[in-house]
């Protein structure tokens, strides 16, 4: 019986979740429970069809434990397929209103599906699925805790699965990256909490004398994001059994801390974990050792410092204090070099591996992100200063700022790990193909370029026409006018979207073909194979 | 572990420990990064002594150049009102029809009036002012209740059948499904619609003049040219609030429809009223 525990356990927070749908406050926690309890029987009913009957295998405690991670790879790549369509969704939402379908699907709803699909799952399954393969590799040790790996995994997808379709029934705390009720919140703690503690017990039994630099990054990932989500969902519930909460905080104050915790889940969910996500992935697949061991150090600590006190700069010219603006502003610019210290120690990485950006296009599309990561992250601090913030709050620019970096860093990082890790995983010679990867490659930059730079324009145009004054003193421009105005921006830039998520269903079936087995024949890429590196 | 290892390819020794086959370098931190680090520091301090930055029990530092968002604000502001003072004294004090004949005072009224459209009346009226179904074109010369400066101000000040207004524009046409029947209906809307435009059931209109002259000419006038004083519609142009053609008119006929303008006296004040007036009035259609 080796699914015991957890069948028992799914049997009853079943039963559970039926009679919370029964007593339930308001009809939309009702629904929800609904949702909750199908999915747990599903579950019940899966392990129970897996179920046999005799002893289990025993345990190689000195092999990896992979499962959990393979099991990642797969939702990495399903999520970020879901998380990108829906982005191309809303895309085309703003540009033909009339695609907002009632009350499910409109806009409201589908926004904050696009942002938890691709930050938390697409990149946070990437995250907890590279996270567990690198601790164990570079501590030499098997994931601690047992099966608790199998629970963070499981227990991730079931908050994902929780919190979309709560968004489109309806239910929001309307926090930003946040939105996810009280009851989903408890239950992404527990979660939160099991992970560090696989990933912190993994560390603690290491048989390497010293933490590795992408475990240093992961391990400041893991804590803060749990101190920010705690510290940012305080709420109370209005009933045990219903599916709305209020803040702890009111006024500014709950801005302030709703854009503390949002800041820092763009620092510590998106740049920091994905730091170390490049720490390992990118002298590996270079075959080189890591450019400098001191910079590494430093910029660690000044980013995880520094990157805590910016959050204010997204208030600028609000009801926060000066003070504090001041705060946000100058902690962003002191920011601008500890990211770039991340830039520096990947690019040149590869000094002494440039030849392969002619013939790896994993390689090449890891140079790709870290080049969009060290454009985000000037372009991050140039923006908080407000006389910048003046004109660009608010507009397009942000989101272009913002997708340059989810599009850029963070998506083709995840994919080139990705493409490093699955024949490695399934014990495949090779991927199914290498030219698709470049396809892929090119397909995602040309998106991306597409994509900012026409959320550039239409941003500054937006930003312009909103301040436009004419001799007498009077604005120019209605809101609606300005609103009409960017229509062809928004077209094109669904196009840019619609770029990137071609690039990733292609990843999505070079991938599958590569687990199924297959191997496509094709010439090598840049021709002739490298030459060997001359011994010295 | 500890020996020095050497890196073959750039000649640098490493820490000496290794992961999984990575090897970390011992290159120094780039002297730029560390340069252009120290810059952002020193930067980073001087302006939070110079700007308000230091938080304290009550309030915070007030910064060396004395810079707060809020007064900065003030003054801006305070600036513009000075620049436009004497305007809007002037605009405050004279009638609509005074302010249009003075060029400066016009221009200015108008501008001001754009602006507080764009704000207040481009939701329904749309952003050129072109109206929509239900919602009045305010560019053309078809005036519902007057198209003078005055009774333009009179309108955007009291709104249209605005219950909360005491002095609203009220008037409410009667449905005429129980009054009248189907074929009469049907005779009165043709002999309206072929007041604009050409209608393919000729013989309905002379049976449909008689019903208009019994049943609508006493508030849409014998001539059909409507009524400004009751907001009766001209039915002899070819603008329709609700509709072209028979169809539309025979809706209109058994359950009239009539739109609500909110009263902006209240809201805005006189002066942004008058504004308001001096702004449509100059979209093309103003009367005498």
């Amino acid at each position: 019986m080796r699914h015991a525990t957890s069948i028992v356990g799914l049997g009853v927070f079943s039963f559970l979740a039926i009679l919370a749908a029964a007593f339930a406050h308001d009809n939309a926690f009702a629904n929800h429970m609904w949702v909750l309890a199908i999915v747990l029987v599903i579950s019940v009913i899966v392990l129970l069809r897996r179920e046999n009957f005799q002893r289990a295998a025993p345990v190689d405690p000195s092999a990896y434990m992979d499962g959990p991670v393979r099991y990642g790879v797969i939702a990495t790549m399903f999520w970020a397929v879901v998380g990108l369509l829906v982005g191309v969704v809303v895309a085309l939402q703003l540009t033909y209103p009339a695609l907002n379908i009632e009350p499910w699907f409109n806009f409201g709803r589908m926004r904050p599906l696009h942002t938890s699909g691709v930050i938390f799952a697409f990149c946070g399954n990437a995250l907890i699925c590279t996270s567990l393969y690198v601790v164990q590799r570079t501590s030499r040790a098997r994931l601690f805790g047992g099966d608790l790996a199998w629970f963070v995994f499981w227990g991730y997808q079931l908050f994902i699965v929780m919190a979309a379709t709560g968004y489109l029934l309806g239910i929001s705390e309307s926090r930003e990256y946040a939105e996810p009720e009280w009851y989903i919140d408890i239950w992404l703690t527990i979660v939160w909490v099991a992970y560090l503690v696989v990933f912190l017990g993994t560390i603690v039994k290491r048989k390497e004398p010293h933490i590795y630099v992408a475990n240093w990054f992961y391990l400041a990932f893991i804590v803060t994001v749990a101190m920010l989500h705690l510290v940012n969902n305080l709420s109370m519930p209005v009933s045990f059994l219903g599916s709305k909460s209020y803040s702890a905080f009111s006024g500014v104050q709950d801005a302030l801390t709703q854009w503390w915790y949002g800041h820092n889940a763009v620092g510590f969910f998106l740049t920091a974990g994905f730091l170390g996500m490049m720490y390992y992935f990118v002298p590996k697949q270079a075959n080189r050792p890591v450019y400098s061991y001191r910079l590494s150090i430093i910029h660690f600590w000044a980013l995880i410092f520094l990157y805590i006190w910016a959050g204010p700069h997204h208030l600028h010219f609000t009801a926060l204090p000066d003070w504090a603006q001041t705060l946000g502003m100058v902690f962003s610019i002191m920011l601008w070099m500890p990211s770039w210290g991340g830039m520096i120690n990947g690019l040149m990485t590869l000094s002494g591996a440039w030849d392969k950006l002619r013939t790896d296009p994993i390689i090449r599309m890891m140079v790709a992100a870290i080049a969009f990561y060290g454009m985000s992250t000037f372009e991050g601090p140039m923006m908080s200063i407000k006389t910048v913030n003046s004109l660009s709050h608010y507009t397009d620019w942000t989101i272009g700022h913002v997708h340059s970096g989810a599009l850029g860093w963070n998506g083709l990082i995840a994919f080139a790990a990705l493409y490093y890790m699955v024949p490695k995983l399934w014990a495949r010679e090779r991927l199914y193909s290498m030219r698709m990867v470049s396809w892929h490659l090119w397909l995602a930059t040309l998106g991306i370029v597409v994509y900012a730079a026409v959320m550039w324009v239409s941003g500054i145009q937006q930003g312009l026409m909103w301040r436009e004054h004419d001799e007498q003193g009077f604005l120019v421009y209605s809101f609606v006018e300005s609103v009409a105005a960017l229509h062809p921006y928004y077209l094109i830039r669904s196009l840019g979207g619609a770029l990137f998520l071609s690039g990733a269903l292609l990843m999505a079936f070079n991938i599958t073909m590569t687990i199924l087995g297959y191997q496509r024949d094709e010439a090598p890429i840049g021709g002739a194979l490298p030459a060997p590196q001359p011994a010295e | 572990m500890s020996d020095k290892h050497v890196d073959e390819i750039s000649g640098v020794p490493t820490t000496g420990h290794e992961w999984d086959g990575i090897r970390e370098l011992d290159n120094p931190m780039p002297r730029w990064w560390v340069w252009t680090f120290y810059t952002t520091i020193v930067w980073g301090l001087l302006y939070a002594v110079a700007y308000p930055a230091w938080p304290l029990l009550t309030g915070s530092t007030e910064g060396l150049l004395g810079y707060s968002s809020r007064s900065e604000v003030r003054k801006d502001l305070a600036e513009a009102d000075n620049a436009k003072s004497g305007y809007m004294t002037a605009i405050k004090e004279k009638s609509i029809d005074d302010i249009l004949a003075d060029e400066d005072l016009r221009t200015v009224a108008v501008a001001a009036g754009g602006a507080a459209f764009k704000m207040n009346c481009v939701q329904c009226h749309g952003s050129g002012a072109e109206g929509s179904k239900g919602f009045p074109n305010l560019n053309d010369d078809d005036w519902l209740w007057g198209g003078s400066a005055d009774q333009i101000q009179q309108t955007v000040a009291h709104g249209i059948r605005f219950t909360k207004d005491g002095e609203t524009r009220d008037s409410i046409m009667p449905p005429f499904a129980d009054v009248l029947d189907g074929d009469q209906i049907s005779q009165v809307s043709t002999f309206v619609a072929s007041l604009s435009a050409p209608v393919q059931n000729v013989s309905l209109v002379e049976p449909g003049r008689t019903v208009f002259a019994e049943n609508c000419a006493a508030c849409h006038g014998d001539n059909a040219k409507g009524n400004k004083e009751m907001g009766a519609p001209d039915l002899t142009d070819a603008i329709w609030l609700y509709g072209t053609g028979e169809d539309a008119i025979a809706a209109q006929v058994r359950a009239p429809r009539a739109g609500v303008m909110p009263a902006w006296d209240a809201r805005l004040g006189e002066t942004a009223v008058k504004e308001l007036a001096a702004f449509v009035h100059s979209l093309g259609g103003g009367e005498k």
